[in-house]
């Protein structure tokens, strides 16, 4: 009685490992409204095992919303939200903490924990489970995989905004769940480490998870996404992998700016410029 | 998150403007990189600059430290909390020894030992025991309760004495003696001072977040308010009371234990036992709560259930104290802050720590009420107050000092 009481944990079931392609995650649907105005208007993304799905769009386009709603922070005008073929707001928090992680667009803590306390605390969903065991390998790659080892023992407060923008990261590769929300992973980052985090993001989609990133850095998602969903207004304007999406005419559209879509001269990857008038 | 209030204690504001510049980065140490490698399984980003993906694996060197700090400080917190008592049973009046303490406690469990006489026996057993009792008790609650406080509200300057939970749960006992309430018996006083004081907890939580964080400004002012109202609400029981109550309540407000008997400690000691026992259980999602609400939720943190779970076991702990000792302030403010300071800002610790650091301060505050005027005998809630607030004071500046005001 006291343990249920104490929100200790009932049968907290370890999930399954997911076939590759298989879907992770899933809205249908959706329409969300917050304070009045409705922020998403009928969208459906799909994140896959194994991929890496680009959420792109202007300012105010919904993206953090549909990844807030992804992460089952929102609860949904209309539509629905499936986490491996369930509800999002039907598991209990703590199983939904072990197939679904999320980066937030800004880390903050409210008391001076060591970063390695931090990272640690992304190993919380596990404790109790054989997967506690791997915490301490699980903590020491994710501090080595963002390079932020090396201030493990230092404050998080005293760290710059990008530092502390990777040691959110390695929290949230160190809970290893099988999907991956990354509301703005590069948004504080040097051009390094936009791509060490993207070429991170890129690794955990090879070894099999799913990842949603939302970007605005279009060249990123066109050289690393394996999809792209383009929001704007609240609604999908175009979603598919980068080649097919990005078209001069559809982004000079949604970003109401001309851009450019050229290859590379020397390697033929896709570059995405907005147009400048000398 | 840039202009924020919010205040975390030794480290400097957080997502506040003024970023540290890019420190240098060390080249990573050498020593723990042969057993290291084994645990690294990809490394990734041996960047353009060619240098080694950082090996060094934190877990020894940056743990083992608070580990073991916390250990020793909690050994020495107990050790000292236990001097403490032994000695403020025996100073007073009729002096007694610690050895005599000692050997009338041996005496009572029949491990050998002498008795101390019809008087000594007396005066130790039935004035001073149930008083240094009472002190650990009151002292413990308080201490716990403000660590807890702060945990839940992400804010070092949360306290229940200072954002007026303390005097909203005085409301409630004051009202019970006012009115010459009597429907619980020996736990009336108790049980009123938990129903106001669990009411003030939810209002002042209600009225001082916003978009799930508290800036510390609000936080300060709805206590200003809330004692404000506490504050009258009292005055008006006073001013309907008859003397014998109003005397009564004064010294309530005034906060002592001067009036300790083993049926108060009694009356107390299911709220702060119950209380005691389960703040513990959260400290890790204590933990993992100052990271903020929604990363705490997708760490698997039932968030409502854990705040509502808190609020209550901060109710009960101030309730507890306050049904006995009346208004007593700051240390549920200052203990936390000292051992975080000390230790770390880890809830595992800070919670049990907090409870011994609270229990410590108000046994050796007694003991200066009791002792420093004598014959006469100060407020315990005076001595507390005239220690604690230069501590809030600094505090304040502090913080201020480092956001570079209050935006």
């Amino acid at each position: 009685m006291i343990r249920t009481l104490l929100g200790a944990r009932r049968d907290r079931r370890p999930p399954e490992p997911l076939p590759a392609g298989g879907t992770a995650a899933e809205a249908r649907g959706l329409v969300v409204r917050l304070g009045g105005r409705t922020v998403l208007d009928g969208v459906a993304l799909t994140a896959t095992a194994g991929r890496l799905t680009a959420l792109v769009g202007p300012n105010g386009a919904g993206k953090s919303t549909l990844l807030a709603a992804l992460a089952g922070d929102l609860a949904p005008e209309a539509g629905e939200v499936l986490v491996r073929g369930r509800n999002v707001a039907g598991w209990a928090p703590a199983e939904l903490a072990m197939r679904r992680s999320v980066l937030p667009q800004s880390a903050s803590l409210a008391f001076p924990f060591p970063v390695g306390d931090v990272v640690r605390m992304g190993r919380a969903p596990w404790s109790g489970t054989p997967a506690e065991d791997a915490d301490d390998e699980a903590v020491a790659w994710a501090l080595a995989a963002t390079e932020t080892a090396e201030f493990a023992g230092r404050p998080f407060a005293e760290l710059s905004g990008g530092e502390r923008a990777r040691v959110a990261l390695a929290r949230v590769l160190a809970q290893r769940a099988g999907l991956l929300l990354l509301d703005e992973p590069t948004a504080a980052l040097d051009l390094r480490h936009q791509e060490l985090v993207l070429r991170l993001a890129r690794e955990r989609a090879a070894a099999g998870d799913a990842v949603v990133v939302v970007l605005h850095d279009l060249g990123l998602a066109a050289a690393y996404a394996d999809e792209v969903t383009v929001l704007d207004g609240g609604r999908v304007a175009a979603s598919g992998p980068p080649a097919e999406v990005f078209d001069c005419a559809l982004l000079s559209e949604v970003y109401r700016h001309p851009v450019e879509v050229l290859a590379h001269p020397r390697t033929d990857a896709l570059l995405v410029v907005p147009r400048r008038e000398p | 998150m840039t202009s924020s209030a919010r205040l975390p204690p030794g480290g400097g504001g957080i997502g506040v403007g003024d970023e540290p510049a890019e420190p240098e980065e060390p080249e990573p140490l050498d020593a723990p990189r042969a057993a290291d490698a084994a645990l690294v399984k990809r490394p990734i980003g041996a960047g353009p600059t060619g240098r080694r993906p950082a090996a060094a694996v934190p877990r020894p060197a940056a743990r083992a430290v608070p580990r073991s700090r916390a250990a020793v400080l909690t050994v020495a917190l107990a050790v000292a909390l236990l001097a403490a008592a032994v000695l403020a049973a025996g100073v007073g009046a009729y002096h007694l020894s610690p050895g005599d303490v000692l050997s009338s406690a041996a005496h009572r469990l029949r491990l050998g030992g002498d008795g101390l006489g019809r008087v000594g026996e007396s005066v130790l057993w039935n004035v001073r025991l149930p008083r240094v009792v009472l002190a650990l008790l009151v002292g413990a609650s308080l201490g716990c309760a403000g660590a807890l406080m702060q945990g839940v509200f992400g804010n070092p300057l949360a306290e229940p004495g200072v954002i007026g939970i303390s005097m909203g749960a005085a409301v409630g006992a004051v009202a019970a003696i006012a009115l010459g309430i009597d429907v619980f018996g020996n736990w009336t006083v108790s049980a009123f001072a938990f129903v106001s004081g669990l009411a003030t907890v939810l209002l002042v939580y209600a009225l001082s977040r916003s978009g799930g964080r508290t800036e510390v400004v609000t936080l300060i002012l709805t206590g200003i308010a809330v004692n404000a109202f506490a504050g009258a609400l009292i005055g008006l029981f006073i001013f309907f009371a008859d003397n014998a109550q109003v005397t009564q309540i004064t010294f309530w407000q005034l906060g002592s234990l001067s009036q300790a008997t083993w049926p108060k400690v009694l009356a107390v000691l299911p709220c702060a036992a119950v209380g005691l026992a389960v703040a513990p259980l959260y400290a890790r999602k204590l933990d993992l709560l100052a990271l903020g609400e929604r990363p705490a939720r997708h760490l698997g943190v039932d968030v409502e259930r854990l705040r509502i779970a808190l609020v209550l076991v901060v109710a009960l702990l101030t309730a507890a104290a306050v049904a006995v000792a009346g208004v007593i302030t700051f240390v549920g403010l200052l203990v936390p802050h000292l051992l975080r300071m000390a230790a770390g800002p880890g809830h595992r610790f800070l919670i049990p720590g907090s409870a011994l650091g609270g229990a410590l301060v108000l046994v050796v505050a007694d003991l200066a009420a009791r002792t420093v005027a004598e014959p006469a005998e100060l407020p315990l809630g005076v001595l507390t107050a005239l220690v604690g607030s230069p501590f809030f004071f600094w505090l304040l500046r502090r913080t201020r000092r480092r956001q570079g005001g209050w935006a």
